[in-house]
């Protein structure tokens, strides 16, 4: 689960890491006020949303079929000195959508403006804490350039990144934070500044079970001063049954409808821009039949992995998310049948195409326990469901999905 | 000869709620050797026939058990993960989906140092057919014979196995180790075991994205495996930082694509199937080779 930008700040201050004075505002109206309570210094209006990339981002103000996109001339990070200039950019801010390399053209609605006091640059860092899988632990990654991609940074010269591993129980050693202050070249008071802000940082990670936690840039202002002037953070979705303050910090208009539905109903969905919908037992088989539709020609609309057990109530659900995407023109179901047995899926199917209707072409492909019984169940539905259709294997179905869907 | 599990093994069941009790019963209904469960505040009384302890320490020494397959429910996942270990089990196979990440950096802290080895978690487990079964794979499609499998997945394992018996390979076993970021073996521990077992004659392995642990099991195989190895790679189309259902499953920072999984594979001179559908058919033109 993400937080936006301005929650993961409130973490991190209350974990003791220096933070630049910001206020959330909701509308313009209050992004104004905010900038008078600041005092009507300099401040920055960043756009909340979870994407990527905001500050070379652009907000679209027309959409237009012939000539392209009427698009701002500022991004979801902008800096301003007036009080007018700030209703006006949160005006925009607030009505358009802002799309980012990490959006889709869509775009991505702001409902959340951070107002922040801006803080003059010296220097720029970036602290990082994320799994090592290969060792199995957390580890703080640091690099003295800050504001940069760290994965390219990390591809392109490795030798650039500072490591701490941090052991889980004990959290970051004080010499480790220490260390790393020396390293990323801190000097004199700068250097207590910054231990306490990494030290804040692993605190976080490990206390709320975090899967991400970043600052970038942590920056040093001409008078000295260390602070976060960027944060990110993502939780374990595993462990937030031991977090119920920070599922309050969900944003659901961040997160696409239909994966939320999902996610309700016990089903892992997730949107992807082809024809062919897919309903799958397992998530390594769900990849594969999105997989082997690429490989006989079609495009895969969708992963979902209706789990172990298929019941009628999660495959009614499954289709009516699948087939609420107009853009499906065919569906494969590919179930392979262990524990969850083949008549019982047939069966679960055939009563989810009974109360959902199926108005595209969708091709089953059954394998495992119970097969042929299964078999009979289908085919004795065919008349009632004519647009279901069997396939004798893996491959016999993904070049009769292709082909339904291309009409 | 297997790996890891077979007709001596004494497997006890940790977490005997619904699925933990359904599972022992088809386990034993297989074959197994299932010696009880342990379920805290119910020792000394039975469950379908199960003899049920309140520690895991308790059990091993009425019941002599080996291995342990552990149901609990996420939050004392790892907790169970821990006790078996303590308690001297040699084989653990967590089958628990859902375990949070820093429980599990935990207990792999915990395991170092100790003879235990976990199999897991958010694993079908493992199973020698004809011998021992561990884990919720339906027993009946797996045969015995010449074929070591090897997969972080449970339905795709079912398939490469299901597909394997329709070329007439059977399986010396099968072993999944799961779709979580950090678990216990992993790909190199079991190419390592295959190649010193003397039944199994070829690997099948089945990856997916997310991670480099089939970039390392390519160079292993490279120095380590002359047996011929069979690969599929799930996610060739999966889009970048989404979680593919499992918890491991995610290409982050342009990394742990399938492309360059699959090109590592083959550079160590992997047959790598592209369809899942020639999982079976990859790994007997393999064997022939």
């Amino acid at each position: 689960m993400k937080i936006h930008e301005y929650q993961a700040k409130e973490l991190l201050a209350a974990a003791g890491a220096a933070v630049p004075r910001g206020i959330v505002a909701s509308s313009p109206a209050e992004a104004v006020a905010a900038f008078d309570q600041i005092g009507g210094k300099p401040v920055v209006l960043k756009a909340q949303i979870h994407a990527g990339g905001r500050g070379k981002g652009r907000f679209i103000l027309a959409r237009r079929a012939s000539a392209g996109d009427k698009l701002s001339d500022f991004g979801g990070v902008k800096y301003l000195t007036k009080r007018d200039d700030v209703a006006a950019v949160a005006e925009v801010m607030f009505q358009y959508p802002l799309v980012t390399k990490q959006t889709g053209a869509e775009g991505q609605k702001v409902s959340k403006v951070l107002v922040q006091e801006a803080a003059d640059i010296a220097r720029e860092i970036y602290v990082g804490i994320v799994l090592d899988r290969a060792i199995g632990l957390p580890v703080l990654m640091a690099c003295a350039e800050g504001g940069v991609e760290i994965e390219e940074v990390a591809a392109k010269s490795p030798e650039k990144i500072l490591k701490a591993v941090i052991d889980p129980d004990a959290g970051l050693h004080l010499y480790q934070a220490r260390r790393l202050a020396f390293e990323l070249g801190f000097t004199g008071d700068q250097i207590a500044q910054a231990e306490k802000i990494v030290i804040a940082l692993a605190s976080v990670y490990l206390d709320k079970d975090c899967s991400l936690a970043e600052i970038n840039p942590l920056v040093v202002t001409p008078k000295g001063e260390v602070v976060v002037l960027d944060a990110k953070i993502t939780f374990d979705d595993n462990a937030l049954f031991r977090h119920p303050d920070m599922e309050t910090q969900r944003d659901e208009g961040e997160e696409n409808p239909a994966d939320l539905r999902a996610a309700k109903a016990g089903l892992t969905y997730i949107a992807l821009n082809g024809t062919i919908g897919c309903l799958v037992n397992g998530a390594g088989l769900a990849m594969s039949t999105m997989d082997i539709i690429k490989y006989h020609g079609g495009e895969p609309a969708n992963f979902l992995d209706v789990g172990g057990g298929v019941t009628p109530e999660g495959a009614i659900e499954a289709f009516r998310i699948i087939l609420d995407d107009p853009k499906v023109k065919g569906v494969l179901v590919n179930i392979f049948g262990g524990i969850a047995k083949c008549d019982l899926v047939a069966e679960a199917l055939v009563k989810a195409g009974r109360e959902v209707g199926f108005k595209v072409p969708v091709v089953v492909r059954l394998e495992g326990t119970n097969v042929d019984k299964a078999r009979v169940i289908l085919d004795s539905a065919r008349k009632e469901l004519p647009t279901m259709q069997s396939a004798t294997d893996l491959t016999d179905a993904a070049k009769k999905v292709v082909a339904a869907a291309k009409g | 000869m297997s790996i890891l599990v077979d007709k001596s093994t004494r497997l006890l069941v940790q977490g005997m709620g619904k699925a933990g009790t359904f599972h022992a019963i088809q386990c034993r209904e297989y074959g197994t050797n299932v010696v009880g469960g342990v379920s805290p505040g119910k020792g000394g009384t039975a469950k379908d026939g199960f003899p049920l302890f309140n520690t895991v320490a308790e059990a091993v020494s009425k019941t002599g058990a080996n291995a342990t397959m552990v149901f609990v429910p996420p939050p004392g996942a790892a907790d169970a993960i821990m006790e078996a270990a303590d308690a001297g089990i040699a084989v653990i196979v967590a089958i628990t989906e859902g375990i949070p990440v820093l429980d599990m950096a935990r207990a792999m802290q915990f395991l170092k140092g100790r003879t235990s080895r976990l199999i897991g978690p958010n694993c079908p487990g493992i199973i020698t057919p004809g011998q021992c079964k561990i884990g919720i794979m339906p027993g009946y499609i797996h045969k015995p014979g010449p074929v070591g499998v090897v997969s972080r997945s449970g339905t795709l394992t079912y398939e490469g196995v299901w597909q394997l018996g329709n070329v007439g390979l059977g399986q010396s076993t099968c072993v999944g180790i799961g779709g979580d970021p950090v678990h216990g073996t992993n790909f190199v521990d079991v190419l390592e075991l295959f190649q010193k077992d003397p039944q199994t004659e070829g690997i099948l392995m089945m990856g997916e994205i997310g991670g480099t642990a089939e970039e390392k099991a390519a160079e292993f195989i490279k120095k380590n495996v002359t047996k011929p190895v069979a690969a599929f790679i799930a996610g060739q189309t999966a889009p970048p930082g989404k979680r593919m259902g499992h918890a491991g499953a995610i290409i982050s920072g342009g990394s742990g694509t399938a492309k360059e999984k699959i090109a590592a594979l083959r550079a160590a001179g992997i047959l790598v199937a592209d369809s899942p559908a020639d999982l079976g058919t990859t790994m007997k033109k393999a064997m022939k080779k």
